[in-house]
């Protein structure tokens, strides 16, 4: 369980957002600069809040009034960011392997061959990132941010620098992830056909503000 | 004809090995301080700032011979050095290489300051979402992707710390054997009156050593780039 209720002033712009969510992947909606990046950098442990508590499975990471704010390394929330942020000093092997190694994890060849072949990366492990199309970068970063064992997992728009024909070789993995993996999600985007495939529930966010809550239903367009 | 007597090989021994314990000495000190200047905001971070950078704008003389009043015999930190840990630089070789390393250090740190900003933050975030402990991104990150730069501080801080003269002779005078650089080797044969041949030898020895470190320091460079572009 994922909970949010946190307030944070940016320049001249302002996030005041609060939400709990259950579901398996919470789709975070809204137009860029509505405050998205800025609400999951708060989850991560990126930014923090001026004012508020987050929360996950019931362990406090952030709380302004008793002063608690866990460091970015120790939350184990994994971060897939929109440009993929691949190591370009370490092969692809050692970007998937760089989780565990920090954390001090022993190795685990089950999970390591489950979360390659579940992503289709076993043959890109000797290349550097470099060398790799900006799918296969997307689908390493997925890789090792699964690999790292986190408890809750962040997608920051993963898809929005591909074009449409990568979008859609990178959309089926994304499915299978939530349908096998047992890591809740929260999965950021402006698209809303993206999230209706993806999300359980929808957490709408404009000008820094939760404006619905709700199903997919809730979301603007056409439904399937 | 090039044949180097055993007095020029003892100022040349001499000057690699002043200017390598001073750059393997000032090295992790000058990572340090080139992280601070480019990761920090500080309070006094232009006044360190500038201090770092005043041995490259003071005359030699002037650093020597301060050097000379804190380090020397009866200064402040020489005395107490020579006190409590029987430490003496004054006219000794270990004095030539603080001398040199002092003078090279703005010289090590500004290629080293450059390539950690040259780091992209962003990478070092994901580190830590990744479970890197602040100091693991420094080592496994930052420090990977800028060691080139580290290193072509180093390469140019030993050749501005073979070429050393002014401070060095002033702080630790010019004794064979002991603090008779390369360069102070040369001041002293120019003077005598058959030492042409002499200094000749050991002007091409420095042009030696200084085109190979120039080459040693865009090799480095060009290795930075690559590795920035992680092909």
């Amino acid at each position: 369980m994922l909970r949010v209720d946190v307030a944070k002033r940016l320049g001249d712009f302002s996030i005041e957002a609060s939400f709990t969510s259950e579901g398996r992947v919470t789709g975070l909606f809204g137009a860029s600069g509505a405050g998205k990046t800025s609400l999951i950098n708060m989850i991560a442990g990126l930014l923090r809040p001026d004012r508020g508590i987050i929360a996950v499975d019931g362990e406090i990471l952030d709380d302004t009034t008793a002063r608690t704010h866990v460091p970015v390394h120790r939350r184990r929330i994994g971060y897939v960011f929109q440009d993929a942020r691949l190591f370009p000093h370490l092969d692809v092997r050692q970007n998937l392997d760089y989780g565990r190694r920090m954390n001090g994890l022993a190795e685990d060849g089950a999970q390591h061959r489950r979360v390659t072949e579940l992503l289709d990366i076993g043959n890109l492990l000797d290349r550097r990132p470099g060398r790799l199309s900006g799918g296969e970068r997307q689908r390493v970063a997925l890789g090792r941010a699964l690999l790292s064992r986190p408890r809750l997992l962040l997608l920051d728009e993963p898809l929005g620098s591909l074009d449409d024909e990568r979008k859609e070789e990178i959309l089926p993995y994304l499915v299978r992830l939530r349908d096998e993996a047992s890591i809740p999600m929260v999965y950021v985007s402006h698209d809303a056909a993206e999230l209706r495939q993806l999300a359980t529930q929808i957490v709408m966010l404009r000008r820094g503000r939760v404006t619905t809550f709700g199903g997919v239903k809730v979301l603007p367009g056409p439904p399937l | 004809m090039f044949e180097l007597s055993p007095t020029e090989w003892t100022a040349i021994l001499l000057s690699l090995r002043v200017a390598t314990v001073a750059t393997l000495v000032a090295t992790p000190l000058g990572i340090a301080v080139a992280w601070l200047l480019a990761r920090r905001e500080f309070w006094g971070k232009s006044v360190a700032d500038a201090a770092i950078h005043l041995p490259l704008v003071l005359p030699p003389v002037v650093t020597g011979y301060l050097l000379l009043l804190t380090f020397g015999r009866r200064g402040a930190v020489g005395a107490w050095l020579a006190d409590h840990f029987g430490i003496v630089f004054a006219f000794r070789w270990t004095g030539a290489a603080l001398a040199c390393g002092i003078m090279s250090f703005p010289l090590l740190v500004r290629p080293i300051r450059l390539s950690i900003e040259a780091v992209d933050r962003r990478l070092e975030q994901a580190a830590g979402t990744l479970g890197a402990a602040p100091w693991q991104v420094f080592l496994t990150v930052t420090l990977p992707l800028a060691l080139p730069g580290v290193l072509a501080g180093m390469v140019l801080g030993f050749a501005k710390a073979i070429g050393e003269f002014g401070a060095t002779i002033t702080f630790v005078s010019n004794i064979p054997g002991e603090t008779q650089t390369i360069s102070s080797a040369i001041y002293s044969l120019i003077q005598t009156p058959d030492g042409d041949a002499a200094a000749m030898r050991l002007v091409v020895v420095s042009i030696i050593i200084a085109m190979a470190a120039l080459v040693a320091s865009e090799w480095f460079a060009r290795r930075a780039l690559q590795r920035l572009h992680g092909n």
